[in-house]
């Protein structure tokens, strides 16, 4: 096999690397870890950054690409696929192989819709075929079926029980002989959430993921846990694949727009001037054309040019990971007004204060002041409006999508799945599980999102500061 | 007062040019003409004269900026620049690909878009609007705590799932409403509810959550302790004083939006097949009939700066300190 390194993986790691580096840098600073302390103490913020680590391992896996070898013919050098794979599929390999022919419900074996088959007497019937893979290990399905799901599903659960315990565990033993106590009493400070972080928050939240893990992949290896779309994929390892464009669409949108809105914010709100207005007038245009109208026009133009170049990509996944990269680079051209209007406004404020002025007064240059002295100061409004930002953009994907200017048809995304799953609504009998499946992956990812951008806006945001107010019972 | 919008107007003139001049390089200079006739008629099979009267068809055969050939004015105007992109100013939007006039049919599509987008805005404000209110009446108690936690549950969920999920319900299930369709006059009532409800639910998370952090800002303010001071109910205090200041940064994010009200919703109208002018847009999108998307871009931004204009003087209406000059 030959390692790919897509452009949207490049940015990825590019993105770990810098959080890696902005963790250290961080960690060394008592003033700036205070902050990321009160995220931790918050109860939302541990449980939700819990479920996004999981998301962000999965999409982190599913980054690592390659193409693997062919069967070389004899005496011919061997070449290399021209599909691209990613760890990810190496993982649920059995899930990727195991498809079906059409629909089947979750942990059926039987298709979802009649077929007719010869029966060895010669005679045809219309029966539910059984599936070729999903319980496929099953002699007599009616007999066996109830016992083994139950079976599995308790295996699942067992494991991941000893699992949570593991952890559960570890951080015990890692909490007592921090705070030099017993186990037990460690145990009771966790369990009672009377530690500085929200530990019991986080291992609830690792619990409950588990706890659904555990089972469901249990049963993947017998079943489609989720069942099975039109073509006959697993709707599960199609959900798993949909993280990565989730979370490559909230992040590197973000990513792409940051350096425009610091840089022409900061400029524009110290330069100030003829610079001002210009910056002022870019944004306003920008702004004035409605958001989706822009992003039509501008993807239909990226299609057009890929499908002209059709020489400039060896695979189709680079094609398809072109595109996703357009789509972010679009996302970000459009959406970095707000926050670039917002750190203008600020800068305006911070130019007048004591500190800039001495700064002036010492003689020190725009650009060291800017990096040296305001950069730092508006810190907080970017990360605030990065962390809002994502779930929005999780969002925005699967309408694009269905609007048919989203991401690359091949590429496996929530929207991609919602468009070609919300027509079998109107079959008869419905066929609920894709459309279904992919929305509660989405809600799940997005209020995770969600929970996690409220913490950090109310342990960053100096407005707040003064105000955070204590509420009753356990909403402290 | 008349100064100020003339002012306001003449300021709205650069940035529709750069509108313009930005949607001219994406659809003529990022692509020539020859890529997207190549692009419709199909990448393989198509030869130059397709290409040529593909051009010629849609008034694209002429040179970009200056034209050699012609003779005076001609040298400028018969150019794809002056018919493509000046003509918008004068809300001349040419032909679409199916051959109908672009203004013509705007102004058909107009009122079923309104229709839908009308009921869906005052409704939704009304309905954000109480349920902030409620929320601030009763702040630091559960039901806040629970009212947010929901706001927060329904933001998060797609608004394509609002959409699909409504229509299956009330719809497939129920048998309450059509599926979709619209009709005119007082028939249409039976079309629009479904779509209003359902606008109106996939707003409500973010709103109120944004309305409620106004209100207790508002409440936190001296004012409302000296309104309570007087000895003036809770409610009198949140009625006549609180929703009243709250209303200014309220009307920031609201009046900007009312013209734009006019495009209509695209995935509404596409879900519910309401033959208004975002279903029209989305149909230009799919078919990638380029001169209707052009024409809804220049239409979408002007509706904004008529938005921010607006914006500007309700202020002058709901907030006394305000002078525009």
């Amino acid at each position: 096999m030959t390692p790919v390194l897509l452009w949207t993986d490049a940015l990825v790691f590019l993105l770990v690397a810098c959080g890696i580096a902005s963790g250290i840098y961080i960690s060394r600073r008592e003033y700036l870890l205070a902050s990321w302390h009160r995220v931790g103490e918050s109860r939302a913020g541990m449980a939700s950054l819990t479920l996004l680590v999981a998301f962000v391992v999965v999409g982190l896996i599913d980054s690592l690409h390659y193409r693997p070898r062919l069967e070389a013919a004899s005496g011919q050098p061997g070449g290399y696929s021209g599909e691209v794979r990613s760890l990810l599929d190496v993982l649920l390999q059995p899930l990727r192989d195991g498809t079906e022919k059409t629909y089947s419900a979750p942990l059926a074996a039987h298709l979802y819709a009649r077929e007719t088959v010869e029966l060895p007497d010669g005679s045809q019937a219309r029966v539910f075929p059984r599936l070729k893979h999903g319980g496929a290990h099953l002699a007599d399905v009616e007999a066996e079926w109830g016992r083994d799901v139950t079976l599995r599903t308790l295996r699942g659960a067992a494991l991941a029980v000893l699992a949570g315990l593991t952890f559960v565990a570890l951080a015990v033993l890692f909490a007592a002989r921090r705070w030099g106590t017993g186990w037990q009493a460690a145990w009771r400070r966790i369990r009672r959430g009377e530690t500085r972080f929200a530990w019991h928050a986080a291992l609830a939240a690792l619990g409950m993921l588990l706890l659904l893990a555990g089972p469901a992949l249990s049963l993947a290896g017998g079943y489609h846990v989720l069942g099975t779309d039109k073509v006959g994929q697993d709707v599960l390892y199609l959900t798993l694949k949909s993280i990565r464009t989730g979370l490559v669409i909230g992040t590197l949108t973000t990513l792409v727009m940051l350096p425009f809105a610091v840089a022409l914010g900061l400029v524009a709100g110290y330069v100030g001037g003829w610079v001002d207005d210009l910056i002022q007038y870019l944004y306003t245009t920008l702004n004035s054309i409605p958001g989706v109208l822009l992003i039509a026009a501008a993807v239909l133009m990226v299609q057009v040019a890929i499908d002209m170049h059709p020489d400039w990509f060896a695979t189709a996944a680079q094609r398809a990971d072109a595109r996703l990269l357009a789509l972010c680079l679009i996302l970000g051209v459009t959406s970095w007004t707000g926050l670039c209007r917002l750190l203008r406004a600020e800068t305006l404020k911070l130019r007048e204060l004591e500190y800039v002025q001495a700064a002036q007064a010492f003689g020190a240059s725009a650009a060291r002041i800017l990096g040296r002295h305001i950069l730092p100061n508006v810190m907080h409004i970017v990360l605030i409006s990065v962390v809002m930002d994502f779930s929005g953009l999780v969002l925005a994907e699967a309408v694009l999508s269905y609007i048919g200017i989203g991401v690359d048809p091949s590429t496996i995304s929530f929207g991609t799945m919602i468009n070609t799953a919300r027509l079998e609504l109107a079959r008869e009998p419905v066929v609920w599980w894709s459309l279904l499946a992919a929305f509660v992956f989405m809600f799940v990812l997005v209020l995770a999102a969600n929970l996690f951008a409220d913490a950090v806006r109310d342990a960053f945001d100096p407005r707040l500061a003064g105000s955070r107010r204590s509420l009753p019972g356990k909403m402290a | 007062m008349l100064a100020y919008v003339v002012r306001r107007l003449l300021y709205a003139i650069p940035i529709l040019i750069g509108v313009n001049l930005l949607t001219f390089l994406l659809f003529f200079v990022v692509n020539t003409p020859d890529d997207m006739a190549r692009m419709q008629l199909g990448i393989k099979r198509v030869t130059p004269e397709a290409i040529a009267h593909w051009k010629a068809e849609r008034g694209y055969d002429k040179p970009l900026l200056y034209n050699r050939n012609a003779e005076g004015a001609a040298r400028v105007t018969n150019t794809i620049f002056f018919e493509k992109s000046v003509k918008l100013f004068a809300f001349e939007f040419g032909r679409a690909d199916d051959g109908r006039d672009i203004g013509n049919e705007i102004r058909t599509r107009m009122g079923p878009s309104l229709a839908i987008a009308v009921p869906t805005f005052v409704l939704g404000l009304f309905v954000t609007v109480s349920f902030a209110l409620l929320l601030a009446f009763f702040r630091a108690t559960y039901l806040d705590f629970w009212g947010v936690v929901l706001c927060v549950a329904m933001m998060s969920i797609s608004s394509l799932f609002y959409i699909i999920g409504g229509q299956y319900l009330v719809s497939k299930v129920w048998h309450l409403v059509p599926i979709s369709g619209y009709a005119g006059g007082l028939d249409a009532m039976r079309f629009l509810l479904l779509p209003v409800l359902i606008g109106v639910a996939a707003g409500i998370g973010s709103s109120t959550r944004w309305y409620r952090t106004i209100f207790l800002e508002e409440i936190g303010k001296d004012y409302v302790r000296t309104a309570r001071a007087k000895g003036l109910s809770e409610l009198a205090v949140l009625f006549r004083h609180v929703l009243k200041n709250a209303l200014i940064p309220i009307l920031t994010g609201v009046v900007v939006v009312i013209p734009l009200l006019f495009m209509g919703s695209l995935l509404t109208e596409s879900f519910f097949g309401i033959p208004g002018l975002g279903s029209y847009t989305i149909d230009a999108i799919n078919a990638q009939d380029f001169a209707v998307v052009r024409a809804m871009v220049f239409i979408g931004s002007v509706l904004y700066i008529a938005g921010l204009l607006l914006t500007d003087l309700s202020y002058t209406l709901v907030d006394p300190r305000v002078r525009l000059q």
